[in-house]
C-alpha cells in the first residue's frame, strides 16, 4: 500500500472533526497528491465558489511515497481554488511536515467552511483538534511558530501557517511550513487566512509501513539514490549552487526577463546569482551562503541557509534577521532581483526572509513590484499613492520597503498585496501586467525559450514553470536537447511534460529528481511500495488524466481557450539583446497544435472523446 | 577489526535518510520517531548535527543496568540490550551521559544503537558520506588527512 488509506475532514463552521477512508478507487487513476487531491476537489466543491468564501476547500495532501525514503520523499500539495486565478490551485512544498502527517498516520486534511474565530488544526497521530488561536493571529509565521513550540514543549512538532500578509488578504500569500519551505504559488495562504485558520501542527510518530514489497523497494530506492547522486545536475549543480546555479546561465541565453520584462538580459545578473552566494563579504568576510540544506528525504538538497550583511541597511537595527534562514533560489532571485532591476544580493535575500516570515509567494511579489516600478517610471503611480517612497528600477530601498508594506498589508502594501493583474488594471495599465489568468510569470522569458510560452499560456494554475518544465530539453539538453529559439516540436514536448510532471506531483516525490530521472525510475520505486501494478504507461495516463482534469475543473469554474494567452509585451515586443534578439514568442503557431494534441476543440474545450478516456467526473 | 560510526556534521545536510534506514531496520518502518540516530537542526546557526551511541567501552548504561539486559558484542564493540531481559525500568536512559538510550513506549523496552550487527544502515543510507563506519581506530583520519593538506601548503604555494 503505502497510502495511510485514511483522510482527516475538519468543519471549521461546524468545529466538527472527522475521519473516513481514502477513496483507493480514485486513487488507482489519480494516484495521490496533486491528482487525488485534485479529484476530492472536484467532487465537493463548486468551480464557481467564490475562492475566499467558505463554500471552497483547502486540501492538504500527500502522496503515496511520502514519508518513505524513495530520494526527495517528503512532498505535499495543497489544493483549493484560487483568489489570483480563479482557475484551481495546487501548489507544491517540501520541508517536512508532508512525511510528519503522513507518520501520523493520514494521506490528507480536507479543510471546509469557516471558524468563526481564529483557529489552529492540531494533530498528534490519530487525534485531531481545533485550538482558539487568537493570541498567534497578527504574528507572523515565525512568531507562531515559536510560540506554538513554546506552547506545547515539543520541538519535534511540525508547523504549517500563514502569516500577516495572507491575514491582510493578499491575493498571492503562501502557506509557509517549518518556517521556510512554501506552498507558495496562486495564494493558497489567502483562502487558509479566510477560514480563519493560522496554523496547523501536527506530530507523527506511527511511521510509514506497509511496503508492498520491502527487499524490492530498498533495492530500487538505493539503486535510484545513485542515479540521482552520479547525475551532473543532481550530483553537483543543484548541491553547490541550488536552483540558482541558472542566474548566469539563462542570463546568458537572453531569456532573463529584466525590468518587468521590457529586457531580455540583466546586466547585474552575475551579483544576485549563485555564484555570488558564495564570496565573501568585507563586512564579516562570510558569504552569503552559509550551507545547502535538504527536504525530508531528499538527497539532491539544494536549499539554501543564508545570512545577510549585518551591516546591511535592511537590517543594521532588526536583530531577528542576524540569524541564518532560507536563502534565495532562482526564482526568488530572479523575480526581487532581476525583474525589479535590484542587483543588491543582501536586500534581494531580505526581501525573502520577509517573504518566508509573512508567508508571500516571492514571484508574484517581486513580479508585482516590477509592474509597480514601470507604473511609477511613466507616472501612473506617484509619490502620493506610496506615502513619498519612489518606487524606482533598481531602487534597493524600495524592494525592502514594498516587502515590509505587503507583509503586514499597511498603506500601499494593499495595492501591492493585489497582484500585478489588479494593480496594472487599477492603475490604468492592464497591458503592463505579465501574468496569464491572473498569475504573475516566473524566470524564463519565453522570447528566448519558446516553449515557455506555450508552459505559461497553458499552465492550469496560470503562468508557471514548474507545470513543464521545457527549460530542461531546451537549455539544459535534458532529455534531449532542443532550440529554445523555434517553436516547431514544442506543442508536444509541453505536452510529455505536462504529463509527466502531474505524475510526479502526484506521487510525494520532487519535480527536481527529473533532471535525472524519468517515469522509468519512479515507476519500479513505486511499483514495489504500493498495491497495484505501476508501469510507466500508467503514469502517463495517469498523468494525463490530471491535466484534464484540472483543465475540465477550470472550464467550469469560467474560464476559455481565450485565457491560453500571453501579454503582449511577449508577443509584440522583440527581445532587444542577446540570442534572442527580435524574437517574439510565436504562441498562435504552437496553441493549435498543442490543442489537437490534447484532442481538445479548436476553442480549447473537451470533447466526449477525452471525457470518455480518461473516464472523467461528469 | 572493530569499526566506529565516524560523524562529521559539515557534511550533513539534514534529510533524515539515516533515521528513515534506522527505524526501518530496526522496527519496519519509515519512522524517525523511533530511530536510534538522531539529526539535530540548529536553525540560526545553519547546521545539521547527526547525533547516536558512540558505543563507550565503560557503558554507563551496562553499569546501571540492575537486570544485565546490557551486554557487549565482541565482534562489533556494541553494546547491546536483550529485549528478552529488559524491564523497562528507564535507569540506563538516567545513567546514558549522552542521551542515546531511550525507552520505546510501544515495545515497554529501551532501544539503542547496536551497529545493525556491524553493517549499520544509516550509514549506508546517508548520502554526503556525514555518516561513515570506519576503523574504530582511527576515527580521526579524515580530519587529519584535510589538516595535513593545509599544513606549510605556503611553501607549496610558492613552488608551485
Amino acid at each position: 500500500m503505502s497510502w495511510a488509506k485514511k483522510v482527516l475532514r475538519v468543519n471549521l463552521t461546524e468545529g466538527r472533526i472527522s475521519d473516513e477512508p481514502l477513496n483507493m478507487e480514485w486513487a488507482a487513476d489519480y494516484i495521490g497528491q496533486r491528482g487525488l487531491g485534485t479529484r476530492y476537489l472536484v467532487e465537493e466543491t463548486d468551480p464557481k465558489c467564490e475562492p475566499l468564501g467558505p463554500d471552497n476547500k483547502l486540501i492538504f495532501a500527500t502522496g503515496p511515497l511520502t514519508g518513505t525514503p524513495v530520494s526527495t520523499g517528503g512532498r505535499y500539495s495543497v489544493i483549493t481554488k484560487s483568489p489570483l486565478t480563479g482557475a484551481v490551485a495546487c501548489s507544491n512544498s517540501g520541508g517536512f511536515i508532508g512525511a510528519e502527517l503522513k507518520s501520523a498516520g493520514w494521506d490528507m486534511i480536507i479543510v471546509e467552511g469557516k471558524a468563526k474565530s481564529p483557529v489552529m488544526l492540531r494533530i498528534v497521530n490519530d487525534q485531531a483538534e481545533l485550538v482558539p488561536a487568537d493570541d498567534l493571529w497578527g504574528k507572523s509565521v515565525w512568531e507562531a511558530d515559536k510560540l506554538i513550540h513554546e506552547k506545547y514543549q515539543d520541538p519535534q512538532i511540525r508547523i504549517a501557517a500563514v502569516g500577516r500578509s495572507a491575514e491582510a488578504g493578499c491575493l498571492y500569500s503562501a502557506i509557509i511550513n517549518d518556517l521556510h519551505r512554501a506552498a507558495g504559488r496562486s495564494g493558497v495562504g489567502a483562502v487558509m487566512a479566510s477560514k480563519n485558520l493560522k496554523a496547523v501542527a501536527v506530530r507523527g510518530s506511527r511511521g510509514v509501513g506497509n511496503i508492498k514489497d520491502p527487499a524490492r523497494f530498498m533495492q530500487a530506492v538505493a539503486e535510484h539514490k545513485k542515479v540521482l547522486a552520479d547525475n551532473a545536475v543532481t550530483g553537483q549543480g543543484l548541491p553547490a549552487l541550488g536552483t540558482q546555479v541558472l542566474m548566469n546561465v539563462i542570463n546568458e541565453i537572453g531569456a532573463l526577463p529584466t525590468n518587468n520584462m521590457r529586457e531580455v538580459q540583466f546586466a547585474d545578473a552575475n551579483k544576485i546569482s549563485g555564484e555570488a552566494m558564495k564570496e565573501p563579504r568585507e563586512s564579516d568576510g562570510k558569504p552569503n551562503l552559509t550551507t545547502n540544506a535538504a527536504c525530508f528525504g531528499c538527497t539532491i538538497a539544494c536549499g539554501r541557509i543564508s545570512t545577510i550583511d549585518r551591516t546591511h541597511f535592511t537590517i543594521e537595527n532588526k536583530p531577528q534577521y542576524w540569524g541564518n534562514s532560507g536563502g534565495l533560489e532562482y526564482e526568488a532571485a530572479w523575480a526581487m532581483g532581476a525583474d525589479t532591476g535590484v542587483g543588491d544580493l543582501d536586500a534581494v535575500t531580505y526581501a525573502n526572509f520577509v517573504c518566508n516570515e509573512d508567508g508571500m509567494d516571492p514571484i508574484s511579489f517581486g513580479a508585482t513590484v516590477a509592474a509597480a516600478m514601470e507604473l511609477f517610471e511613466m507616472g501612473a503611480i506617484t509619490t502620493k499613492e506610496t506615502g513619498g517612497m519612489e518606487l524606482k528600477f533598481g531602487s534597493a530601498e524600495a524592494l525592502a520597503w514594498c516587502a515590509d508594506q505587503v507583509a503586514t498589508g499597511e498603506g500601499f502594501g494593499k495595492d501591492l498585496g493585489l497582484g500585478s493583474k489588479r494593480l496594472c488594471e487599477k492603475y490604468g495599465h492592464p497591458e503592463l501586467s505579465m501574468t496569464v489568468k491572473g498569475q504573475e510569470f516566473p524566470a524564463y522569458d519565453p522570447r528566448g525559450i519558446q516553449g515557455m510560452g506555450l508552459t505559461y499560456a497553458t499552465s492550469n494554475r496560470g503562468a508557471c514553470h514548474l507545470r513543464s518544465y521545457t527549460v530542461a530539453s531546451e537549455v539544459l539538453g535534458i532529455p534531449e536537447k532542443t532550440d529554445p529559439l523555434v517553436t516547431d516540436g514544442k506543442a508536444g514536448l509541453v505536452k510529455a511534460f505536462q504529463d509527466a510532471t502531474a505524475a510526479v506531483d502526484s506521487m510525494g516525490i520532487c519535480v527536481f529528481t527529473t533532471f535525472a530521472w524519468t517515469l522509468e525510475n519512479m515507476a519500479p520505486q513505486l511499483d514495489a511500495a504500493c498495491d497495484g501494478d505501476w508501469s510507466v504507461e500508467r503514469l502517463a495516463e495517469a498523468g494525463e488524466r490530471i491535466w484534464n482534469l484540472e483543465r475540465d475543473y477550470n472550464m467550469k469554474a469560467g474560464l476559455t481557450g481565450a485565457d491560453d494567452n500571453l501579454p503582449p509585451r511577449l508577443l509584440k515586443e522583440a527581445a532587444k539583446t542577446g540570442p534572442a534578439k527580435g524574437k517574439v514568442n510565436g504562441l498562435d503557431e504552437m496553441l493549435p497544435e498543442y490543442y489537437s494534441l490534447r484532442g481538445w476543440t479548436k476553442d480549447g474545450q473537451l470533447t466526449a472523446k477525452v471525457r470518455e478516456k480518461f473516464a472523467l467526473p461528469a | 577489526m572493530q569499526r566506529s560510526l565516524y560523524i562529521d556534521p559539515g557534511k550533513c545536510t539534514g534529510c533524515l535518510q539515516c533515521e528513515m534506514a534506522c527505524s526501518f531496520e530496526n522496527e519496519g518502518v519509515f519512522n524517525p520517531a523511533k530511530s536510534r540516530i538522531k539529526v539535530f537542526t540548529f536553525h540560526d546557526e545553519g547546521r545539521f548535527v547527526p547525533y547516536t551511541c558512540t558505543q563507550c567501552d565503560e557503558a554507563w548504561c551496562m553499569a546501571a543496568c540492575p537486570v544485565d539486559a546490557i551486554t557487549m558484542n565482541r565482534d562489533t564493540g556494541a553494546m547491546e540490550v536483550s529485549d528478552a531481559t529488559c524491564v523497562g525500568c528507564k535507569v540506563c536512559t538516567i545513567a546514558c551521559p549522552f542521551g542515546t538510550v531511550n525507552y520505546n513506549q510501544d515495545s515497554g523496552k529501551v532501544i539503542k544503537c547496536d551497529l545493525c550487527g556491524g553493517d549499520p544502515a544509516c550509514a549506508k543510507a546517508c548520502p554526503t558520506e556525514a555518516i561513515t563506519y570506519v576503523d574504530a581506530d582511527a576515527t580521526g583520519l579524515d580530519k587529519m588527512r584535510a589538516w595535513a593538506a593545509k599544513t606549510d601548503n605556503a611553501a607549496a604555494a610558492a613552488s608551485a
